[in-house]
């Protein structure tokens, strides 16, 4: 027993150290500007999505406008900082995150006030209302939101701190970033494990014999929304300071969308689900909208998909495979997988082959003429090849896909007998 | 007067709109649990349509066609979506709806691109109905009236007066026993779905030319029908009947007021200068508030009467 505890400790402090020691070496390995500004964003979503999360995933309150917090946050801490800047005010930038978070926080009182008075369905319709009430609020008000343009700021103010940290340089905000995070990172899983995060999980998955026990799930509710409201407001601090702009946008309906669909398809039943999320997602979103018009179409594509079919999200899928790397049978599975991927491949291919010729013919061929370049290709979207090629592929992709369910669950099915009553339970 | 008549006259029709809207949403969230996020898509989808059929073959088979179109994708979306997800609950469900809704949005930009496309008035509607006091009311507004109006009656009768509607509503509150005497509910559920959908499509239909047709149409009025049916209260028709007519004309009447408490503090004899503190809440008119008073309305009813004016459940 004690061997085991013992073991199970030092599995943490390795997991916690590892995490800490690669956000410190990261801006080693990628250190180019890009990369440097990509990763100080991913970081500030992985926060927003972490604290997005202790809502659905951990209390099961599906929230529509998550981004009013981070947004009104975010616009706090500009405003805060251009104090700073101006002399009129004293204060670290350093603890800006914390300014940011405190107004999420009050937000999140006065607007939880409202909200949480329901759960389910009617907790998800009225939080819209909410973050429309506020996006709207953000056009009237053009003094504090700074109108369509928004509000800009110079995060070089105040005093440097350690006489040389003064936030210039893109790599000095990241470590910024990155200490927030792992910061965030480790009190979000600490709040799992006190009362009221178990509490949480419990008002989830049974709210009745909650109140039965003697807890008002409406406060439980409301308590778990202000912590949120907290982090999701660090992360608008930490997004202001790396971007020194704030605008409407930020407390937009679009951002509570995104948040809603990276934190989903990373997984909810996860603590991690929503870091993978923001890393897998915010680098598909960052790389596609560079290069096709449709990467909304594809993220709204892969996020009903796993809905529909993968509802643990890609933590879920990844936390599956535990017991067979454990009972170290994983490799029974492998030629399983790898023709589930294949399928995959040719049936995405075909899907972006379609997608992009559609794209293309809807909103740039009356400009550019019908022949379009796919990686390298020249197609004529009006000739027929392609779109023989498309059904080619997509006839060739159902049918590895069907053939590949068929191998991936009769293995599925060996492997984990073999298991039974050994790992698996 | 004029102007408090035909705002009325606008207004009621906007609210009519409304709860041709809401009211499939109520439909379908009081039988089967699920809020649909996708249903102003399907009103967006309804006028899309709409516009594609009336310049091929004219307005009138456009209004038969197009709603019936849209039914007939909600019942598919039903059958071989909404379905599968059913046993993970009901936030999945939600959740299915809300990635539609992205899916119906993208569609829409490559079907029939980026910008508004002029979807009309057909020319025997396109005409003063009456004039009241000097001021115009268009035809086309009474014509939106009397489909609402009608639609209205029609489902009415068919929930209170006919042996489908007394399935429906068996089926609303005794699934199990209405199964066990060999109805298949699963496919009324199917045809609700469908049916509140194709609602939202005939909403499209004539909203689609009174308004106008653009990929931002179904995100302008989604977040007002939940405003609605949460009003009303969660899956009472009553409620959002009349949270639809409320919403409509305080809604209609607020962007034609220019009038700020600058003004009602001059009545009163005070004068407001830019240095009295919260100048900037003094000085907003009435006009540019319009767009968050059904929000602040939800916010209010919330907070005095959290099931809704109609409604019956706590929740």
């Amino acid at each position: 027993m004690m061997a085991a505890a013992q073991s199970k400790s030092r599995g943490r402090w390795l997991l916690w150290g590892g995490y800490g020691l690669l956000l410190g070496v990261l801006p080693l390995l990628f250190h180019q500007g890009f990369a440097l500004t990509l990763m100080c964003q991913i970081g500030t979503v992985m926060i927003f999505s972490l604290s997005f999360n202790m809502l659905l995933g951990q209390a099961g309150m599906l929230s529509f406008g998550h981004a009013v917090y981070a947004g009104l946050g975010a616009y706090i801490a500009v405003h805060t900082l251009n104090f700073i800047g101006k002399g009129t005010i004293v204060f670290p930038v350093t603890l800006l995150p914390l300014v940011g978070g405190l107004a999420g926080a009050f937000f999140g009182v006065l607007f939880g006030y409202v909200t949480t008075k329901k759960s389910g369905t009617p907790f998800a319709m009225i939080t819209l209302g909410i973050g429309e009430l506020v996006a709207a609020m953000a056009l009237m008000f053009p003094d504090f939101f700074g109108g369509e343009g928004g509000i800009s700021t110079n995060r070089v103010a105040g005093s440097p701190l350690l006489g040389f940290i003064t936030y210039g340089p893109q790599i000095q905000v990241y470590y910024l970033v990155a200490a927030w995070l792992f910061v965030c990172t480790a009190a979000l899983y600490a709040y799992t494990q006190t009362p009221l995060g178990r509490i949480a999980n419990a008002v989830r998955d049974n709210p009745e014999r909650v109140e039965f026990i003697g807890y008002e799930t409406r406060r439980v509710r409301y308590l778990v929304l202000i912590i949120s409201g907290f982090f999701a407001g660090v992360s608008g601090g930490l997004s202001a300071i790396n971007f020194e702009i704030v605008s409407a946008e930020n407390v937009s309906a679009i951002r509570s969308g995104t948040v809603l669909l990276f934190t989903y398809i990373g997984g909810i039943g996860f603590f991690f689900g929503p870091m993978i999320g923001s890393i897998l997602l915010g680098l598909f979103v960052v790389v596609l909208s560079t290069i096709t018009n449709a990467w909304l179409l594809y993220l709204g594509l892969f996020f009903v998909l796993v809905v529909m079919y993968c509802p643990g999200g890609i933590a879920g899928l990844i936390m599956l495979q535990v017991p067979l790397v454990r009972a170290r049978r994983l490799r029974a599975m492998l030629p399983a997988y790898a023709l589930a991927a294949l399928a995959g491949v040719v049936l995405l291919a075909g899907l972006i082959l379609a997608v992009e010729m559609l794209y293309y013919h809807a909103l740039e061929a009356a400009n550019a003429g019908p022949v379009m370049h796919l990686i390298g290709i020249e197609l004529n979207v009006l000739s027929v090849p392609p779109w023989i090629a498309v059904a080619v592929l997509a006839v060739a992709g159902f049918a590895l896909l069907a053939a590949a369910r068929r191998l991936v669950a009769a293995r599925w099915e060996r492997v984990t007998n073999g298991l039974a009553g050994g790992a698996l339970r | 007067m004029e102007f408090f008549l035909i705002s009325l006259l606008n207004g009621a029709s906007y609210g009519l709109l409304l709860f041709m809207l809401s009211s499939g949403l109520t439909l379908i969230f009081s039988m089967m649990g699920v809020l649909n996020f996708a249903h102003a898509s399907f009103y967006m989808l309804g006028a899309y349509f709409a516009y594609q059929v009336s310049r091929e073959v004219g307005f009138w088979w456009a209004l038969v066609i197009a709603p019936l179109v849209v039914g007939l994708l909600g019942a598919l979306v039903e059958r071989f979506m909404l379905r599968r997800v059913h046993r993970f609950g009901h936030v999945p469900e939600l959740l299915l709806t809300f990635g539609l809704a992205y899916l119906i949005e993208e569609f829409v930009h490559l079907a029939w691109g980026r910008s508004a496309v002029e979807y009309k008035v057909p020319a025997a509607l396109d005409h003063p109905l009456f004039t009241l006091y000097g001021t115009n009311f268009p035809a086309y507004r009474g014509f939106m009236m009397g489909i609402s109006l009608l639609m209205l009656l029609a489902i009415y009768l068919l929930l209170k007066r006919t042996r489908i509607g007394l399935v429906i509503q068996a089926s609303l509150t005794h699934p199990g026993m209405v199964e066990a005497l060999g109805h298949n509910v699963p496919r009324v559920f199917m045809g609700v779905f469908g049916g509140g959908c194709a609602l939202a499509g005939l909403a499209g239909v004539i909203g689609g030319n009174a308004f106008v047709t653009e990929p931002g149409m179904a995100a302008a009025v989604g977040s007002i029908i939940f405003v609605v049916a949460v009003v009303g209260g969660m899956g009472s028709l009553t409620g959002a009947f009349i949270a639809s007519l409320l919403i409509g004309v305080i809604q209609t009447f607020a962007v034609a007021l220019d009038y700020s408490l600058l003004n009602l503090a001059s009545l009163a004899g005070w004068q407001l200068t830019p240095q009295t503190p919260l100048y900037v809440v003094w000085k907003l008119t009435i006009a540019q508030v319009a767009p968050i008073l059904p929000y602040l309305f939800l916010v209010l009813i919330l907070i005095f009467r959290p099931r809704g004016l109609m409604g019956t459940r706590e929740g």
